[in-house]
């Protein structure tokens, strides 16, 4: 029996009353948005000495930081289970950081609601059930930019430009696509707030090395506008690869930081984490 | 307070709201809500044998209880030998063929490979199935129903002890059950819900138009009891002096006696099932049971096969109210299918499980009994406040006529507000699973 | 001839009452499904919520004839109606707030929902019969019929007559225009399409900034909107009992389900089977029939499959039927 009583179903899965697709799971670690302060100086987004868990659980990260500029590209990789994509919940919201803060373009937005922080500019796109499946390519872009009141055709054009399959696809629902388009559809979806820095959790996993490889390649063609990208990634090696920073993280604490090339040169990081 | 403190004072409570009654109002009307209160708590039990145990949602539970009241008919009532001569006999060989068509289709369905000649086939087995049982039902039906229709009309009963019913009702029950579960289950999610909603809506019309049966709409009445009649104990010098020393008239007296004796019954099987429930509940089955109900994966990665004891637990859970509606049906000494409305037979029981606390069936019986004592006196309270809400209002205003016309509907609204405070104050219940 | 006379008479008999019946099970069964969708749960109320703003439509009807207010040949509930739509707008908006919402805050499980909303139901049930009683009340006036049967008998010179009730045209227009308008609402308008994410995939439209208490919200107002108006057009073609609108639950659940519960498309196509299943079992066809047999060979009996009072279990028949082979409903059930 889980602890709130409300949310125990006993076990039931009758679907003439229960619908259970598409239900929310995420755990924020705020539900309503504190204070936020200003603070020169500084990476642009920065994830300082945080240490947290999940809601009263133990603590998963330990004085975990990370931080990435605009035009860079920032990678944690590790072993399974180190907290990487824990790492970058973290920076969203959606764990409860006890200690350390998180500051966006000058700004502490420690105690801010994941929605808050997407209206502050940050773009997430979380590793699975990442589209609305059920909507059209298009629709799906549509609500990417739901926060916005302004014009936002030219931003779709722009996507477009980057991923021509969605032009050609726009009308058909994006649950019919194939596993790269799909991420396609998930990373303009999350382009489509204009965010300031686009957070990437595992965008390769399930897709094919052909597949993966075009994906990176228009992850680095978004990085070149200048929008800074952090990226959790299980295939470490091709990420350094394309990585300005990498963080290599090991039971929640940071085992190793440098640029990719540092770390794919790295004797120890190579014998431990990318198999020699 | 321990937990055992506090059950014990919840209990007594709820006991002392009987006697209340008893000296407020009459011993019979607090006996009476006392033996439906039993009987509700057996309603309770099997309820919660369902959700409590293996969170299976039965709104169906009208359904079950109206089977076995039917069951009573079916099996107290004496033999009518002109009726089974008339056309009992066709009524069971067009059924037969019912049954025979459909289980026909089935096969047809699960034999024969997928395309038109499957379909075609299914097709012309149920139509031709269909037109071969009407042919022979019809006429034995009105065979059946031309006997006597003012008194009887129907296939009587075999003729055997009341009391026998009562297994027969949980029989019934679990049989109908069966063939529930067995469609609506096992898929990856269940339709449960939809399908006891909708099989009770089914046996209730079947109850109340196939007059051969039960003489539908037209009631049962008088049926055999297990309990003396009280004119006869009024007759019994015996008991007249025996009342007498008591210092009670023969007539409170007699009425008390036959009410005691349900109660003393209602007890016995209600302690029966109780006692059953808690060991199954504590057996390696009801281990099992649990464990399915708060991880179904795992405890499907380890080899269980939940389908089957979801089946189970339902098919068990619908015969203790099959007994239970057996037990009423006797109680009232009549089945009158036009009674069974989903809101009293169905969601009422709903209440009382989530108000007594699911998954414990102690908390079922002190729910049922509790809902069952309000259920009868909130009406009675409703007209007092009504009266006294409308205490200012001149006589013969068209506000307070209809405000104490309207008491009687407090009940409804009553039992919503109950069952709304109790999930959002205390969701596990009175009387939480341990 | 005879052919023209049949399909009159099964126009009459069987088409015209199914066509209505149908309209207004898709209407109570549209808003069964967007609470599915959305909120998650099957409301066990929503007899009760149509029953409400019925009960409102009703009262103001009355007033309005009480003071000499009509629509001439229409009935003065649909100059009710919206009256009937605010007052159930505002009952389940207080509903949300004061019972819901809770839950949603607390993530509770939609099986949790689903026994609020039976306590909900009890509530409202109750509120209804307190406020206007348990009995039939009528409020149906205006033109009773669009064509009488004797019109059209003289007009055609066909034996069969076929009667149009004012009601039923009218339900089947007011049903058209409450679909047009909702799926115009969820397939092009902003609030629409956020309230299809929302259903689609929770998590996703809370990161795309959508505010679910909003979607919500605007589920609600247009349940209450569905749901007075599947109660009031069901009312004017019967008559308004409160009992039967909580037995109409039964049919919308089915309607829903054989539908595919979450697609509003599939509520409407399960309302037409539903309500068209229901009316043909339960037709006896004897005087259809009888125009196709040779002359001498015109069926004795009345050809019923089953008797009326056998309706609900046809529902059920057919869902059990469609849930066998197709567990998802004629239309997939996928979000809204």
């Amino acid at each position: 029996m889980s602890g709130n009583p409300y949310q125990d179903g006993r076990g039931n899965k009758d679907a003439s009353i229960t619908n259970t697709k598409g239900i929310g799971t995420m755990t924020p670690a705020h539900r309503k948005s504190g204070p936020t302060t200003k603070v020169d100086g500084g990476p642009f987004l920065i994830g300082d000495t945080m240490t947290g868990g999940y809601g009263k659980g133990p603590d998963i990260l330990h004085e975990c930081t990370i931080a990435v500029n605009p035009g860079e590209i920032a990678v944690i990789v590790g072993p399974n289970g180190a907290g990487k994509s824990t790492a970058m919940k973290a920076v969203f919201g959606m764990l409860d950081v006890r200690s350390g803060s998180v500051r966006l373009d000058g700004e502490d937005i420690t105690r801010l609601t994941p929605q808050d922080r997407v209206v502050k500019g940050m773009g997430f796109v979380p590793q699975t059930s990442n589209i609305f499946t059920s909507m059209t390519v298009e629709e799906n872009l549509e609500m990417g930019a739901f926060i916005r009141r302004d014009d936002i055709r030219d931003t779709m054009e722009q996507v477009y430009d980057l991923f021509p399959i969605l032009r050609e696809k726009r009308y058909q629902a994006a649950g019919e696509l194939s596993g790269g388009q799909r991420q396609q559809v998930a990373v303009g979806r999350a382009l489509m707030t204009k965010p300031k820095v686009l957070m990437l959790d595992e965008p390769t996993a399930g897709v094919s090395p052909i597949v993966m490889d075009e994906l990176f390649d228009r992850i680095i063609e978004v990085s070149r506008t200048g929008l800074p990208i952090l990226m959790v990634e299980q295939n470490a090696k091709q990420a350094l690869a394309i990585a300005d920073k990498g963080y290599v993280l090991v039971q929640g604490r940071n085992a190793f930081t440098g640029t990719g090339k540092e770390l794919l040169e790295d004797p120890e990081v190579r014998k431990s984490f990318l198999g020699g | 307070m321990t937990e055992t403190v506090k059950n014990t004072a919840l209990f007594l409570g709820v006991a002392a709201l009987v006697v209340i009654t008893g000296f407020m109002q009459s011993w019979n009307s607090a006996i009476l809500i006392v033996n439906m209160g039993l009987i509700s708590a057996i309603m309770a039990i099997g309820v919660n044998l369902q959700w409590g145990f293996a969170g299976l949602f039965n709104v169906g539970i009208m359904g079950f209880v109206a089977l076995g009241g039917l069951a009573v008919v079916l099996v107290s009532e004496p033999i009518s030998p002109e009726a089974w001569s008339a056309g009992g006999w066709g009524i069971v060989l067009a059924l037969l063929l019912g049954a025979a068509t459909v289980f026909a289709a089935v096969m047809a369905t699960k034999r024969m490979p997928k395309g038109r000649s499957r379909t075609l086939t299914i097709l012309v087995v149920l139509i031709a199935g269909f037109v071969i049982y009407r042919a022979v039902f019809d006429p034995n039906v009105m065979a059946v129903e031309a006997i006597n229709p003012a008194a009887a009309g129907n296939i009587g009963g075999l003729g055997l002890p009341v009391l026998l019913a009562w297994p027969a009702g949980g029989l019934l029950a679990a049989g109908a059950a069966w063939l529930i579960g067995k469609t609506a289950l096992g898929l990856r999610s269940d339709y449960l819900a939809i399908a006891t909603l909708g099989i009770a809506e089914i046996i209730i019309a079947v109850m109340k138009n196939e007059d051969w049966l039960a003489r539908g709409v037209k009631n049962v009445i008088g049926l055999p009891r297990p309990v003396p009649y009280e004119i006869d104990l009024q007759n019994d010098p015996g008991f007249v002096e025996s009342a007498a020393s008591l210092g009670l008239d023969p007539v409170t007296a007699s009425t008390l006696y036959v009410k005691l004796g349900y109660s003393v019954l209602f007890t016995v099987v209600l302690l029966a099932l109780l006692w059953m429930a808690q060991m199954a509940l504590k057996s390696p089955w009801g281990r099992m049971m649990r464990a399915i109900r708060d991880n179904e994966v795992a405890a499907e990665a380890m080899g269980k096969d939940v389908t089957r004891r979801h089946l189970q637990v339902f098919v068990l859970g619908s015969a203790v109210c099959g007994i239970a509606g057996a037990m009423m049906t006797t109680l009232d000494g009549q089945l009158t299918p036009g009674t069974y409305q989903p809101l009293r037979f169905t969601f009422l029981i709903w209440v009382m499980v989530i108000v007594g606390g699911s998954g414990n069936n102690f908390g079922a019986v002190l729910g049922a009994m509790l809902i069952w004592f309000l259920w009868v006196q909130v009406e009675p309270l409703g007209l007092w406040l009504m009266n006294v809400i409308t205490f200012g209002l001149p006589e013969g205003s068209a506000l307070k006529s209809h405000l104490i016309d309207s008491a009687a509907h407090m009940r409804l609204l009553t039992m919503g507000i109950i069952l709304l405070l109790v999930l959002r104050f205390s969701p596990r219940g009175l009387i939480p699973e341990k | 001839m005879d052919l023209l006379n049949a399909f009159v008479a099964l126009s009459n008999f069987v088409l015209i009452p199914a066509i209505a019946y149908g309209s207004q099970l898709a209407l109570g069964a549209l808003g069964v499904t967007l609470i599915y969708g959305i909120l998650r749960f099957s409301n066990f109320a929503h007899g009760d919520t149509m029953a409400f703003g019925a009960m409102i439509t009703v009262l103001v009807t009355w007033w309005l004839q009480s003071m000499g207010i009509g629509l001439g040949p229409l009935p003065t509930a649909l100059l009710a109606l919206p009256f009937g739509i605010l007052g159930c707008m505002v009952l389940v908006l207080v509903t949300d707030r004061m019972v819901y919402r809770f839950y949603r805050e607390q993530k509770a499980k939609p099986v949790i929902l689903v026994i609020v909303s039976m306590g909900v139901m009890f509530i409202m049930n109750g509120l209804v019969r307190f406020i206007i009683g348990p009995n039939d009340q009528n409020f149906a006036d205006g033109e009773r019929f669009l064509i009488s049967a004797r019109d059209f008998k003289k007009m055609t010179g066909l034996e069969e007559g076929l009667a149009i009730k004012s009601t039923q045209a009218l339900t089947v227009v007011v049903a058209v225009i409450c679909v047009a308008l909702l799926f115009w609402f969820l397939n092009k308008t902003r609030t629409g399409k956020s309230m299809r994410a929302y259903s689609d995939n929770e998590d996703l439209a809370l990161l795309s900034g959508i505010n679910p208490e909003r979607v919500v919200m605007y589920t609600w107002l247009i349940v209450a909107a569905l749901a007075t108006t599947a109660g009031v057009l069901y009312g004017l073609d019967k008559s308004f009992k409160p009992f039967v609108y909580f037995q109409l639950l039964l049919p919308i659940f089915a309607s829903a389900i054989v539908g595919g519960l979450g697609s509003p498309l599939g509520a409407i196509a399960g309302g037409f089977v539903i309500a068209f299943s229901e009316v043909t079992v339960t037709y006896a066809w004897k005087k259809v029939l009888g125009y196709f047999a040779p002359a001498g060979m015109e069926p004795d009996g009345l050809v019923q499959l089953l008797s009326t009072d056998y309706k609900f279990a046809v529902s059920f028949v057919i869902l059990l039927i469609v849930l066998l082979f197709k567990p998802t409903g004629l239309f997939k059930g996928k979000a809204v």
